[in-house]
């Protein structure tokens, strides 16, 4: 059971994939202007991870290994991700289409989110079972979210502060998730996993 | 070695064969019925996105209209449009509501070129593309693209837009429809 607890609370915090492993900073930068948004892409990106880090980890085990073709693994996420994505984004259309329309281009986008791939190739580096691949896939997409909606707060906050000419925009945007990362690295000794 | 590769690929194709078959299931279980009328309207409409029904574009007009809102707030489209739209909707037709401007012929904005600036506002103004330019370079209306909606005509700060009637030519010309009373029945019948 502590095991478990230690392997969320080090994705969301101590090894967290967008500020400290520095995964899936697109849509970090790209939905963070409105926390609205922010919370739309988290929601989507949470349930995507998740299940691709179980289809991908199913696939490799159940798959891969046996026919001995580890070779193949990254090719095969891909192709998991992807059509996790496509699926997820039919479901999405048809029972939430504000949410659909709210998520936009960024749906689709999921699919070339390094954090996801990152997600399944760690999952099989670290040896992870089914339950702990589920929790590993759970907790950094909670880790994303978490510092996702975070970094929207802030910069919905920014885009009203007085910021120097030259630092508008995306440059405060870079400094502030760098500050974020620095304040992250505080949780490094917290638990070691 | 050649066993191993002709694994890879057969396992490969397989996941794609299965995962394509996955997606297309799902493409058909969750398939979204668009509401066909709203195409339907949409084709009538003259798609100048000009605005002037008060929607941002002629998409949500159809919207509102396939809602019940009235069909006589389109100028561009006209008493054509209108007849059509009432026929479709199985309404009656009504006059077009002069509150959103009056009915024209066809026009298209012409650019005097030797007098633009080259400030790039009817671009931004244009919501069919049809303005062809860049930042202090001339600017010029691709003719065939104009829907002559008129919204570039406000912005340009040096007024060298001008809207141009176009004449008919083999394509737009139409026959003249006959002045009423032509027939001697339709004379006796408005005597009675």
């Amino acid at each position: 059971m502590t095991e478990y607890l230690l392997i969320l609370v080090s994705t969301i915090l101590v090894n967290n994939f967008v500020l400290v492993q520095f995964l899936g900073l697109c849509p970090f930068m790209g939905v963070s202007g409105k926390l609205e948004t922010a919370m739309g892409m988290s929601l989507a990106t949470t349930f995507v991870l998740t299940l691709a880090s179980v289809c991908s980890y199913l696939a490799y085990t159940y798959l891969l290994e046996p026919l001995d073709l580890a070779f193949l693994r990254t090719i095969t996420f891909i192709l998991v991700i992807a059509v996790v994505v496509q699926f997820t984004e039919m479901v999405v259309r048809k029972t939430s289409p504000l949410l659909y329309r709210v998520l936009g281009i960024f749906l689709p986008l999921i699919t070339t989110n390094c954090a996801v791939l990152g997600v399944a190739l760690l999952n099989i580096n670290k040896n992870n079972n089914f339950v702990e691949s589920v929790l590993y896939g759970f907790g950094a997409a909670a880790g994303f979210s978490l510092v996702l909606v975070l970094f929207a707060a802030m910069r919905e906050r920014i885009a009203v502060a007085d910021v120097p000419v030259a630092f508008r925009g995306a440059a405060i945007g870079m400094v502030t998730a760098g500050l974020m990362s620095l304040a992250f690295l505080g949780f490094t000794g917290l638990v070691s996993v | 070695m050649w066993t191993s590769i002709l694994i890879a690929v057969v396992v490969l194709l397989a996941l794609a064969v299965v995962f394509g078959g996955l997606l297309g299931f799902a493409a058909e279980r969750f398939r979204v019925e668009g509401n066909p009328l709203v195409d339907q309207i949409d084709s009538l409409l003259p798609q100048t996105q000009c605005g002037q029904c008060g929607y941002p574009g002629c998409r949500p007009y159809a919207e509102s209209i396939a809602n019940g809102g009235p069909i006589n707030k389109c100028p561009p489209g006209g008493e054509t449009t209108i007849k059509a739209l009432a026929d479709l909707l199985d309404v009656e037709p009504e006059p077009l509501d002069a509150e959103h401007g009056v009915e024209q012929a066809k026009r298209v904005a012409v650019i005097r070129e030797d007098e633009c600036i080259g400030c790039t506002k009817c671009i931004q103004a244009c919501p069919v593309d049809a303005i062809l330019g860049a930042a202090k370079h001339m600017h010029t209306v691709i003719e065939s693209e104009c829907t002559g909606c008129d919204l570039c005509v406000e912005p340009c700060p040096v007024d060298c837009i001008d809207m141009v009637t176009l004449e008919p030519d083999i394509r737009s010309w139409t026959w003249t429809p006959p002045t009423s009373g032509v027939i001697a029945t339709d004379r006796q019948g408005a005597g009675v």
